[in-house]
């Protein structure tokens, strides 16, 4: 997925994640985690994204998350929608969700 | 709410697209709701998702998710006729055949909020054998009314109670009752849940956690209920037994509706 633009979503409400991605032509993909509970559960947050970025084919981008405690089903929704979002594309492909 | 709502013990959890979600946050929305069915984090508990009305350019979209996430239940807001359920019905199908889903599998709740809906709640509870349930929703049909909703016994919802409650029990289908926003009136509440149980609804929609205990407490049988359920069905059995036609418990006859509703309590009890 070809990513044109920077891409929000989620809130910072408590279970919830803030993810903004934005796209780095060539850059590979450059993450940046912060997180009440990253001591815990950072490498699970990290190991979600970096899965729904390569189900989404997005290779090159940056993607900063303020996390309040979302569970995996929330991180993956956030960051599919911001993915969506940045790319410009509104009919959602579920069968690479899955 | 999404990600825990299960903790309350519902008998069905409704993840809205409709009013409570703003326009901007449609697309987020669905992907919360599809993530969220697909991590099956609710075991037993049936899944609903009510998506936009049909006159919206939203609906498609949120059936779409709805089905392929595999939410169990899709309610149909605002239900005004026959014509919308079948093309809900024709879409389902589609979406079915498409993502591999068993055909049939997605039930439909339609929801009446207005007049017309009322008017044609036989038709619309009969149309499909995906029809699972017919809902009451109060507000949009009483502005739809043109009145506003009053205390005590509710005249102006007592014609719509009545006329959805035939056509879900013609249809062999539930029925249930407006939902109560006042979550802070208790009272309001189990006066609504009195009216709602006595009329026959089997429950109601609810929009707050702290209302499940209420309304289980209220549909759940007294014991001295539930144990006169148990001696009908037990007489009942031994009449087929021997063979009898007829059987009398405590003078009183016990006939095929003595029977129905004496399971119907034991049914609400296990429920409960």
């Amino acid at each position: 997925m070809n990513l044109i633009q920077k891409g929000i979503a989620g809130t910072l409400e408590s279970s919830d994640i803030l993810v903004i991605v934005n796209p780095q032509a060539g850059g590979g993909v450059q993450l940046s985690i912060q997180s009440k509970v990253e001591k815990q559960f950072g490498a699970t947050i990290r190991r979600v994204i970096v899965e729904k970025l390569e189900a989404l084919g997005v290779t090159d981008v940056v993607v900063d998350v303020k996390d309040q405690g979302a569970l995996d089903c929330v991180i993956a929704a956030r960051v599919q929608a911001a993915v969506y979002r940045a790319a410009g594309v509104d009919k959602v492909n579920y069968e690479v969700l899955s | 709410m999404l990600s825990n709502s299960y903790i309350y013990l519902p008998d069905s959890v409704m993840f809205d697209l409709e009013d409570a979600v703003s326009i901007a946050e449609k697309d987020t929305a669905r992907l919360l709701v599809y993530n969220t069915l697909k991590a099956k984090i609710y075991g037993d508990i049936e899944t609903v998702v009510r998506i936009n009305g049909v006159d919206t350019p939203f609906w498609e979209a949120d059936l779409e998710m709805a089905v392929r996430g595999g939410a169990e239940v899709i309610r149909l807001p605002k239900t005004e006729n026959v014509n919308e359920v079948k093309e809900l019905e024709i879409k389902i199908g589609k979406i079915e055949k498409e993502c591999g889903r068993e055909f049939g599998s997605t039930k439909i709740i339609t929801a009446i909020e207005s007049a017309s809906g009322v008017v044609n709640a036989v038709g619309i509870a009969a149309c499909s054998s995906r029809m699972v349930a017919i809902a009451l929703a109060g507000f949009d049909y009483l502005v739809d009314m043109q009145t506003e909703r009053s205390s005590g016994t509710e005249p102006e919802l007592f014609f719509a109670r009545a006329t959805v409650l035939h056509a879900a029990r013609a249809a062999k289908i539930d029925a249930f009752d407006v939902a109560y926003g006042n979550v802070n009136d208790e009272e309001g509440f189990m006066r609504e849940v009195n009216i709602a149980k006595n009329l026959g609804f089997n429950g109601k929609s609810l929009i707050h956690p702290r209302q499940i205990e209420l309304l289980h407490k209220a549909y759940q049988p007294t014991q001295p209920e539930l144990d006169h359920a148990r001696k009908v069905i037990e007489a009942a059995k031994t009449a087929e037994e021997k063979g009898l036609g007829v059987v009398s418990l405590n003078g009183k006859m016990i006939d095929p509706p003595v029977i129905q509703a004496a399971q119907r309590v034991i049914l609400l009890a296990d429920y409960s």
